[in-house]
């Protein structure tokens, strides 16, 4: 973790709420899997965004306007600067991919998964990513996987665009590994359909982000453990359910 | 140069800056940032005599200058606590460490104390009696002052060391409580707990917080802070650490004027990991500024 002041060099929406923020100047390691803490003016807590892409100190994050914290982060401007807690979390495990790993992302859970694939493919892997929205209004970063050399699929609950229905209608024959981030019940409906092993990053309110307050605990098979610290990405087979 | 060192019950402090229970962990998480030998010591995540894991989440919920939490003292129980976290504690931190210990009931706290008690570098024990007495309607020991005064004598009867109660704001009148624990043997008093709030989510209508309620914390309770350490420190002889909201300097040297001998900060480490050692190193500046040479001559300069 550490503790850096960014620059804004771009915050534009990518749909009606969805907004791509790139910051600037970041010193810190950010890996695949991996979030910063943002605080904003006017607010007590920080906000937690998972990292979509870093390369040469940009941090880039995808995060949708849901409450009045992100919804005065779309009105930050290119140029202000940011106090950012950066490199937080464990991160994916890009080690225990195989050959032809399964990236599943849903809504605001599909940006982590653009990095990962990024990474995976500069290995070699043959990388499948389905992507899970509620419409096509809602769809974002499709191009951009494709742009990478993954195989996408894109699902709509609605219809309006791909294969109707839920990720979980959309996953391919056969895949070595599955990495996954997106909704509770998404979550869970995977880790009943997809056979392989695989690590999903969960999502929980946090207070701090970096391990000290206790506030986003969960109970694994493995004891109680922080999402903000010891996740948020946790093997499919360590989760209670 | 000025001086910072402050006495805490015959132990000095290089400065008075306390990283408050529940916000530090037990320092190993903040010393992977800096070094914690920098603070004056601080206070480890409360414990208690069984592991818990606390409340469901959400556990957390924001607030106009503050936060709640409904943590629920997650800890892995005092046994776990002597023999993992306090050997960690030890390689990061070589001052002594204040342990914070929670109970329900009074059997609870004295277990967990004498314990306690034989760790080398405990140097106080902070008693949080703001818990649950399941054996007394479920009401928090520190509403009442005969309860906190049964905890008390219980934890004072079990150990050597000083002993310091941690006080509930929650109540009517804090200085009969703290009084209460003062005639009970309490070497002395830390104050405030969190204030007992809550919030709705107005989408859904239902409390944010699992557990409906939580403890307040954060810059907007540090006037309610600094009334009570102002009212239990001119009511009792017992030195008084004061708490609730402070993030700078200033809010340090304030409390300390209201009587405080020593001030904890707390929810200012969650949001700014640097907190404490950034307060550290604004002291003497701020010192200086208000003219004082010596920072234990203005402790209780406002009575």
């Amino acid at each position: 973790m550490k503790q850096e002041l960014l620059t804004v060099i771009e915050n534009a929406p990518l749909t009606d709420a969805v907004y791509r923020m790139r910051l600037s100047g970041c010193a810190g390691e950010n890996r695949p899997g991996q979030f910063v803490n943002i605080r904003l003016e006017g607010f007590y807590l920080r906000r937690p965004i998972s990292v979509c892409d870093f390369e040469n100190g940009v941090l880039t994050i995808i995060y949708k306007a849901v409450g009045r914290g992100t919804d005065a982060m779309t009105r930050v401007a290119p140029g202000e600067k940011l106090d950012v807690l950066t490199g937080l979390g464990n991160g994916y495990d890009l080690s225990a991919a195989g050959e032809a790993p399964l990236l599943v992302g849903g809504g605001v859970g599909v940006p982590p998964l653009y990095y990962l694939a990024k990474e995976l493919i500069k290995r070699g892997k043959a990388v499948s990513a389905v992507l899970g929205f509620n419409a096509a209004s809602e769809i974002f970063y499709e191009d951009e996987f494709r742009a990478l050399g993954a195989s996408v699929a894109v699902t709509t609950v609605d219809g309006s665009r791909g294969i109707k229905g839920f990720v979980t209608d959309a996953l391919p024959e056969s895949a070595t590994y599955l990495y996954a981030c997106g909704p509770l019940p998404m979550l869970k409906a995977l880790t009943k359909a997809c056979p392989v092993s695989g690590e999903l990053s969960l999502e929980e309110r946090m207070g701090c982000g970096f391990g000290a307050c206790m506030g986003c605990s969960i109970m694994t098979k493995s004891g109680a453990k922080r999402v903000c610290k010891d996740g948020p990405v946790f093997g499919k087979e360590e989760l209670p359910w | 140069m000025v001086n910072t060192k402050v006495d805490l019950l015959g132990i000095t402090l290089d400065n008075p800056i306390i990283p408050a229970s529940g916000t530090f962990g037990y320092g190993y998480e903040f010393a992977e940032l800096y070094d914690i030998n920098c603070l004056g010591t601080f206070s480890f995540k409360g414990t208690t005599r069984e592991p818990r894991f606390g409340n469901p989440t959400p556990r957390i919920a924001e607030c106009t200058a503050g936060m709640i939490n409904a943590v629920g003292l997650q800890n892995p129980g005092v046994e776990k606590v002597i023999s993992e976290e306090l050997p960690k504690l030890k390689k990061v931190f070589s001052k002594p460490v204040m342990a914070n210990v929670s109970g329900f009931s009074v059997e609870d706290y004295a277990y967990t104390c004498a314990l306690l008690d034989r760790e080398e570098q405990v140097g106080w024990l902070e008693v949080n009696v703001s818990c649950p007495n399941v054996h007394g309607g479920g009401m928090s020991f520190g509403t009442d002052p005969n309860a906190a005064a049964e905890v008390t004598r219980a934890v004072k009867a079990v150990t050597k060391k000083p002993v310091i109660v941690k006080l509930s704001p929650n109540v009517t009148d804090i200085v009969s409580i703290a009084r209460a624990c003062e005639d009970a043997g309490a070497d002395g008093i830390s104050l405030i707990n969190t204030l007992l709030g809550m919030r709705i989510d107005l989408k859904t209508g239902r409390p944010v917080i699992a557990n409906t309620m939580g403890g307040f914390s954060g810059p907007a309770i540090f006037p309610v802070a600094l009334r009570m350490v102002y009212q239990v420190s001119k009511a009792l002889s017992i030195p008084v650490v004061g708490m609730g909201g402070v993030a700078s300097a200033e809010e340090v040297i304030e409390m300390m004027m209201a009587g405080a001998v020593a001030v904890e900060i707390g929810a200012a480490n969650l949001v700014d990991p640097f907190a404490s050692k950034k307060i550290v190193e604004a002291l003497p500046a701020a010192m200086e500024k208000y003219g004082i040479q010596k920072l234990e001559d203005i402790i209780g300069k406002a009575h």
